[in-house]
């Protein structure tokens, strides 16, 4: 068969937006992050190795991710109780509360960091009530995990709501003619189906949660081995001039975060192509 | 459980507000009681001070150029990925929304590793005399960084649902690309674009993190707002670290508001 | 406008699957032809490729003599009209319908008032003059029709190509939209290709029928051509029912393999053969067999439909009602004279070439 020319044509813009997208995810993603991964072996892999022998960066590891899982978990019977308001209950002012849930996502860390040191601090209006129970909150880890629930908590609620949303009340009606009580059809009938997105949900939580900054150190009390996380680990050793020794940690943050979100798609993609059964718990 | 029958409906309401009161409104109302506890007129005039208002400037001047510049490549990049078909959309769309999943204090970091004096071009821009980490433009970089996706998340999944059908009648009819993209797509998305922006918004005025590690905290100079409630709160001065905090809270309060509504007019249209 | 079409070939996008494989395909100017076939025969592609969407594509798309690739839009003078009307929801009826117009380039571009009449115009003709200020989303669906219709009609093209433009109507306004289409064609003086899958439809309001199968071109032939002649059992089964009967030729006749069909005269040459005919196209004759036959409730036309007993096999025929005592008597044989006999899915009796001899010698290979 001879040669055939291959004519283009079609929807005009694709060149140009090819060209504009790059350039602007080449320069302002993937040229820094390809740096953070660089970095390190720069100097050969002596000082990852040192850096890797460093007990104060297990210790802040330890405290953001313990904290951060803990923090995902009680967000999630939260997150559930809010998404199954929003779209099951009658709900007075439910446009408001809809509204509100995205709070954390649009208040300023700075801004939810200082609040809740004051009002988890020994004086606050929840902190002094509880430490005349002899509980303290801020300035431990129990207070990082306050502020991360805070920030965690819109991610199981948008995960949740819109696969609650596609359930429909029909199923439940028919597990209660069925004769299923109430416990039965909740954990039989609701939960299952609903299982895939909270879990999808607290890996997107946990993910932020591991790299949270603003909205912690404020009530955290940054003590090493103690009540210090990750992130602020980081910035101490910028503040040393420990390039190795932040770029480790960063790297390792990254690549945890990375692993959750690719997760989370994972599960998405075997959900929609119905790998996940709907009914099967 | 099931259904909205009258006592569970009611026991689940309470809780409702509960858990919204207790976790949500709470912050908030403290923010407001603390910037107040000296009077409106104190919480005012600490706004007024001259470091405050330069990190008001500060801030506007980083949030206006993130937003245009994260705006107009949110734009290109979701209608690259909606309206046509090529290998590798998939790894784009992830590199689109990576930035969510990266620390703050790694998005200051890393123009750190090439901006700051030991970065890879540090030695440069010293001999030649250009700051950049430590100061504006870095501020503006770890912010177009933190910033980086959330117009193009906005706006993918509403054109994905669009299709192109739409532009292919434009460009039949003689429509060129920004032609069509000006006044057929983007009229069409045009709730999605703002509610996007306004997140966009939102979220440059009040990073922290990344802003945190590439400023230096030069009072009046590399402070932004959020800069700026840090060191007056480190410095015990609560009354106006509050005030400065409530004008940031007002304005979350507002976004979040603004698209609720705009997400309930856009469910609406589209369906 | 006319169209050439030559060896076009398009493949899927990640797989070797073809599009469109190999297809040519002339529309004379003032033509007006239908691209009929089932979901997936590409016909759409087809119409798309001609438009300069999609891409990229071997072979040549020729109108009016010239290459289109490359050309800007405004210079091609097609009109196309979408399958669901692909109207701008945010811009009102008139200024959907004068987008063409409107993003001319500031030289070519009427001025304010000459655009308002054409617009004007436009409305009369597609017979809503009160509705240019409405949206889209206002009209009931024959009117959203109309109105892309007169979208694609504003910059006055001269090839007008519709995907399915009667699929989302119900069928009273369909009837109506294509005679009135078929005016509009032939008042304007348009050249044009309509794709859709409704078989009556295409017989209805065009002059020619391209009936397309898995990429291909089946057979490309003027409307009453179709049914007389079909260039493959394929062909005849996709205009409407048709009964099959396998047999063989043998000393000039066609015998039947089923018992009690009778017989007919077939002039080629020796060998296995397959007719193919209509329900009502059969006839019952009395004594001509053991055949038994029952009426079935329903029928169309003013034809009964009646079930017949061969041996084994059982099929269903169209007959006139003053036949149906026939019936009762019993012993019956079938006629099936007027079938179109094909060997390997090639027609065997007077069949007239197909436009594109290479296309069916092709089918005959596979």
């Amino acid at each position: 068969m001879l040669f055939r020319p291959r004519r283009r044509d079609g929807l005009p813009g694709l060149s140009r937006s090819i060209a504009f997208t790059l350039v602007w995810i080449g320069l302002i993603v993937m040229l820094p992050l390809a740096a953070l991964v660089l970095r390190p072996w720069q100097d050969g892999s002596g000082a990852v190795l040192r850096a890797l022998h460093d007990t104060r960066m297990y210790a802040a590891l330890r405290v953001s991710f313990g904290c951060a899982a803990l923090a995902a978990l009680v967000d999630v019977p939260l997150g559930l109780l809010l998404a199954w308001a929003l779209v099951r209950a009658r709900l007075p002012g439910r446009r408001a509360v809809d509204a509100l849930i995205d709070l954390p996502f649009a208040l300023p860390t700075a801004v939810t960091g200082i609040t809740l040191a004051t009002l988890y601090g020994p004086t606050g209006w929840i902190g002094a009530p509880l430490a005349r129970a002899g509980i303290r909150v801020a300035y431990t880890p129990a207070g990082i995990v306050v502020a991360l629930m805070f920030v965690g908590l819109p991610f199981i609620v948008r995960a949740v709501e819109p696969v609650l949303r596609g359930l429909p009340p029909e199923l439940e009606e028919a597990g209660v003619l069925l004769g299923a009580s109430p416990m039965q059809n909740f954990r039989r009938v609701v939960l299952p189906p609903l299982l895939p997105p909270l879990v999808a949900g607290f890996g997107l939580a946990f993910a932020r949660c591991i790299g949270e900054y603003g909205s912690v150190i404020f009530i955290a009390g940054n003590q090493p081995f103690r009540s210090e996380i990750a992130p602020l680990l980081i910035v101490v050793r910028l503040q040393e001039y420990d390039y190795d020794g932040a770029t480790a940690i960063a790297l390792i943050l990254l690549l945890s975060a990375l692993a959750c979100m690719t997760g989370v798609a994972a599960l998405r993609r075997r959900v929609s192509r119905g790998l996940v059964a709907r009914g099967a718990a | 459980m099931a259904g909205p029958s009258g006592r569970g409906n009611a026991v689940l309401v309470a809780a409702t507000y509960l858990t919204v009161l207790a976790v949500l409104v709470l912050p908030v109302l403290l923010v407001m009681a603390e910037a107040l506890r000296a009077g409106l007129p104190a919480a005012w005039r600490s706004l007024l001070d001259p470091d405050a208002l330069s990190a008001i400037r500060l801030t506007l001047v980083v949030t206006l150029v993130a937003v245009a510049v994260n705006t107009a490549g949110g734009v290109m990049a979701a209608w690259l990925v909606t309206k046509y078909r090529f290998r590798g959309r998939g790894v784009l769309v992830a590199l689109i929304e990576l930035p969510i999943s990266v620390s703050p204090v790694i998005a200051g970091l890393v123009w750190l590793l090439l901006f700051g004096r030991q970065g890879w071009w540090g030695g440069w821009l010293e001999r030649h005399d250009i700051q950049i980490a430590f100061a504006t433009p870095g501020i503006l970089l770890a912010t177009l960084f933190v910033t980086f996706p959330y117009v193009a998340r906005t706006l993918m999944p509403l054109m994905e649902q669009q299709g192109r059908e739409a532009e292919e009648a434009a460009f039949l009819l003689g429509a060129g690309f920004w032609r069509t993209l000006w006044s057929v797509t983007l009229p069409d998305a045009r709730w999605a674009l703002l509610s996007g922006i306004l997140l966009t918004t939102a979220r440059a005025i009040g990073e922290f993190g990344a802003v945190s590690v590439v400023s230096g905290h030069i009072p009046g100079l590399t402070e932004t707002m959020p800069l700026h409630i840090e060191t007056l709160y480190n410095g015990y001065q609560t009354v106006a670290a509050f005030a400065m905090a409530a004008l940031l809270a007002l304005i979350a309060m507002a976004t979040v508001l603004l698209r609720s509504f705009l997400e309930h007019d856009f469910r609406k249209a589209s369906s | 406008m006319s169209v050439q079409i030559q060896s076009l070939t398009r493949h899927a996008p990640k797989a070797s699957r073809r599009l469109l494989d190999d297809v040519s395909l002339t529309v004379e100017d003032g033509a007006f032809v239908a691209l009929v076939g089932p979901s997936g025969a590409g016909k759409t592609t087809l119409l798309r490729t001609i438009a300069g969407l999609d891409g990229p594509y071997e072979g040549s798309v020729l109108v009016d003599g010239q290459a289109l690739a490359g050309r800007p839009m405004r210079e091609r003078r097609i009109g196309f009209v979408f399958q669901n009307y692909a109207l701008f929801r945010h811009m009102t009826v008139a200024r959907n319908i004068s987008f063409g117009l409107d993003v001319l380039p500031r030289r070519a571009r009427p001025d304010r008032a000459a655009i308002a009449a054409r617009v004007a115009e436009l409305l009369e003709l597609i017979q809503l003059p009160a509705l240019g200020g409405a949206y889209p989303d206002q009209l009931s669906g024959g009117q959203r029709q109309r109105v892309a219709l007169a979208r694609a009609l504003a910059t006055k093209p001269g090839l007008l190509l519709l995907d399915e433009p009667f699929g989302a109507l119900d069928p009273i306004v369909r009837r109506q939209i294509r005679r009135w289409l078929r005016g509009l064609h032939d008042q304007l003086g348009l050249t044009t290709i309509l794709v859709t899958h409704d078989h009556e439809e295409a017989l209805e309001v065009a002059d020619r029928l391209v009936v397309m199968q898995d990429g291909r071109i089946v057979q490309d032939a003027a409307a009453e051509m179709l049914d007389v002649a079909p260039a493959t059992p394929f062909v005849m089964e996709f205009l409407g029912e048709a009964l099959e009967f396998a047999g063989r030729i043998a000393h000039g006749r066609f015998e039947p393999d089923d018992q009690d069909v009778l017989s007919f005269p077939a002039g080629a040459g020796e060998g296995p053969a397959t007719a193919f005919l209509r329900p009502h196209e059969t006839r019952l004759v009395a004594g001509g067999g053991a055949a038994r036959a029952t009426p079935l409730a329903g029928g169309r036309g003013g034809l009964r439909r009646v079930e017949v007993a061969l041996g084994a096999r059982v099929v269903e025929i169209l007959v006139p009602p003053e036949r149906l005592d026939l019936i009762g008597a019993g012993g019956l044989g079938l006629e099936i004279g007027r079938a179109r006999l094909f060997r390997d899915g090639v027609p065997l009796t007077g069949a007239p070439p197909a436009a594109n001899g290479r296309e069916r010698a092709r089918v005959a290979a596979g």
